[in-house]
């Protein structure tokens, strides 16, 4: 007798997205669905998208979802657990969204410990405007605003969010992942589980960093930006569980 | 037996899975979607183990598995 | 009915939570403090959630993200700190959510002062965020007004599925006067309303048809996005029938006037008292006060009649002026309109009201 072993999961919708070829973005999106689907939350749980690329989960994710300002994921998602403690609530968020223009938001939100699990993509530039120069742009990085690659003097340095928020006390899951290749994106699904979990748990504030790609944006293959990521990405955002309490 | 079906509808090409599968089974043919993209077809279906890396790898959640 | 002396920002807190406000976020700033401060001892004690945003723009996300879930929720915060809401005023409008904010206008532009004035009147009536939307605007004069305009707020939002903005100022935040307080929504009616609004809410499928989607472009209830002219249409449509269901003002010894003093909130309440004054002085004087500011109640001033009408008075403490406008707007013209304008935190006061007053009616 035939059986189904890998479907797509349920909480998504049936039409073809609007990613680009080979961006992990609907590969994370189908990570935390089926992670949902495991633990029967599709029919109780809200997903909370930023803006930037990430918005385009509007055609691709099928439960309930909320589209929110420029950086406030953080700050919405706090108040619907507040005023819905029973919904499951996660956020969706890109690193311009999370690490930058809602920095103060990501920050509150964990420093309070409010119970949402935050999904962080790091693909170290603005995708959605044109691949600009994001707070997670590596040193020497040529993006759209770094024409010249980007440099301590005018622009600082690539920015850790897990690292960031493990200076604080409130957090119960903080954890960075990749998705390329199967035992990464194996290890990648534990963590979702792990942050659903712990909301489940009424832990409080949970975040898994996804270290991902833009092959567009980057000017590379998918081949290509696997590649990348290997090479000078991992070496700047080191992957594991940085706190799990 | 084990067998794969990628959804043409929802393939981007990107060709993740083509590179993890352990026995070569999946290919292009010059056949394109909707959108425009070359999609991902099993060119040697009989070689297929139901390992499900090339699901499991797949972004766009195109792939199921059978077994 | 309960009198009580209670303190502005007080009153309208109470008044809300009587409404059913079982959400409040809010930031410090002048005048308005007390406002969140009474949300913070009260909200415990009704089962309502107290969060303090770590600015005005997350604390306008946060009621966003309140109004998704079918709760009724308010904000409040005063002039520049509006202005760093308008992000999610925009938003809660786009997303037609039922949310009411509170401005306790301060001076302004920019920092201003922390003393009371009426220079939001633009912003909130025009452009409270980008893209043109509208909300109804309710500008109490009184403590009292102040009360029932806010226990009346949350109905409105529900009703329309828009938010409500309720335009005080410093000096109805601060004063104290006496007020009767409204009776509180039941446990049940709020229950109810809330299980009726998860049609669209934001909290889980739980077993709908289909998935809810919020958001600009969104109709609550729907899966997903519609054209965005065809949802702007909606909401035109919206905006322009309150026209007819929901102009408000206050018509004050209109009927033989020769001369009309009009003015909103706190300075149609000095003018009113000028009104009397005048009358007794033997002036034909009348008043004509919006309580809501938009709609703007245009037929107030179409049905005058202009060939006995000796001028109209606009007074407001902004200058340049901006209520002003409106008024100018709809008169087109058929008789003179001098202004009485004070700003940047000073009251506008009754003997100036007088003098110009006056000034425009001439030999008695």
């Amino acid at each position: 007798m035939e059986e189904k072993i890998y479907k797509r999961p349920a909480g998504l919708q049936d039409n073809i997205n609007g990613y680009c070829p080979g961006c992990f973005h609907p590969g994370i999106g189908k990570l935390i669905m089926s992670v949902m689907e495991e633990f029967d939350l599709l029919e109780r749980s809200v997903m909370v998208d930023g803006i930037g690329c990430v918005a385009s989960n509007m055609s691709y994710i099928g439960i309930d979802e909320l589209n929110t300002p420029h950086g406030r994921p953080c700050a919405v998602a706090s108040a619907i657990k507040r005023c819905s403690p029973e919904t499951i609530v996660v956020t969706y968020q890109g690193d311009g969204d999370l690490a930058s223009i809602g920095l103060a938001e990501t920050m509150m939100a964990a420093n309070r410990g409010d119970n949402i699990s935050v999904f962080f993509v790091n693909n170290a530039n603005y995708g959605m405007t044109g691949g600009q120069m994001a707070p997670t742009t590596l040193m020497g990085m040529k993006t759209s605003t770094t024409p010249y690659g980007r440099n301590a003097q005018e622009h600082g340095y690539p920015m850790h969010m897990c690292e960031v928020l493990n200076t604080l006390t409130a957090p119960s899951y903080l954890a960075r992942v990749t998705l390329i290749d199967v035992p990464h994106i194996k290890k990648a699904r534990e963590a979702v589980k792990q942050a659903i979990q712990h909301q489940l748990d009424g832990k409080g504030f949970s975040m898994v960093e996804f270290v991902s790609n833009c092959p567009t944006n980057w000017g590379l293959t998918p081949q290509e930006s696997i590649q990348f990521i290997k090479d000078k990405m991992l070496p700047e955002f080191p992957l594991g569980e940085f706190r799990n309490r | 037996m084990a067998r794969i079906e990628i959804n043409p509808k929802l393939c981007k090409g990107c060709l993740y899975c083509a590179d993890v599968c352990p026995k070569k089974v999946i290919g292009v043919t010059d056949a394109v979607n909707a959108k425009g993209f070359q999609y991902a077809v099993p060119l040697h279906p009989e070689n297929c183990v139901g390992c499900a890396m090339c699901a499991i790898m797949c972004p766009d959640a195109a792939i199921e598995v059978y077994k | 009915m309960e009198r009580v002396v209670m303190k502005g920002c007080e009153a309208i807190a109470e008044a809300a939570i009587r409404a059913g406000c079982r959400f409040f976020a809010g930031y410090p700033i002048t005048p308005q403090n007390e406002v969140p401060e009474y949300f913070s001892r009260k909200m415990p004690k009704v089962g309502g959630v107290y969060l303090q945003g770590e600015s005005e723009t997350a604390s306008a996300a946060m009621l966003y993200g309140a109004g998704c879930t079918g709760i009724r929720a308010m904000t409040s915060s005063s002039s520049c700190g509006i202005s760093l809401m308008s992000e999610a005023i925009a938003w809660m409008a786009g997303a037609n959510l039922p949310v009411v904010i509170c401005n306790v206008m301060r001076g302004g532009p920019g920092i201003g002062s922390i003393q009371p004035s009426q220079q939001d009147y633009f912003q909130a009536t025009k452009a409270s965020g980008n893209g043109g939307f509208r909300m109804l605007v309710l500008a109490p004069s009184t403590l009292q007004e102040a009360v029932d305009m806010v226990y009346s707020a949350f109905d409105l939002a529900m009703k329309y599925k828009n938010p409500v903005l309720v335009l005080a100022d410093g000096f109805t935040g601060a004063m104290m006067e006496p007020v009767v307080l409204p009776p509180a929504k039941s446990e049940e009616f709020l229950a109810a309303e809330r299980k009726e609004n998860e049609a669209w809410a934001c909290t889980g499928r739980k077993g709908a048809a289909q998935r809810h989607h919020l958001g600009c472009g969104v109709v609550p209830g729907m899966a997903t996005r519609m054209p965005l002219e065809e949802k702007n249409k909606l909401d035109f449509a919206k905006y322009e029938s309150w026209k007819t269901t929901e102009v408000d003002y206050e018509d004050y010894q209109t009927e033989d006037a020769e001369l009309i003093i009009t003015a909103y909130g706190v300075a149609g309440r000095i003018s009113r008292s000028a009104v009397d004054l005048l009358r007794a002085d033997g002036y034909k004087v009348g008043l004509i006060r919006p309580r809501k500011i938009h709609p703007f109640p245009e037929i107030a001033f179409e049905k005058l009649d202009y060939s006995k009408l000796r001028g109209i008075l606009s007074c407001e403490m902004s200058i340049p002026p901006q209520y002003y406008y409106d008024v100018d707007a709809v008169v087109r013209r058929r008789t003179p309109i001098a202004t009485c304008l004070r700003s940047g935190g000073e009251i506008i006061s009754r003997n100036a009201i007088i003098e110009e007053a006056k000034k425009l009616y001439g030999a008695k």
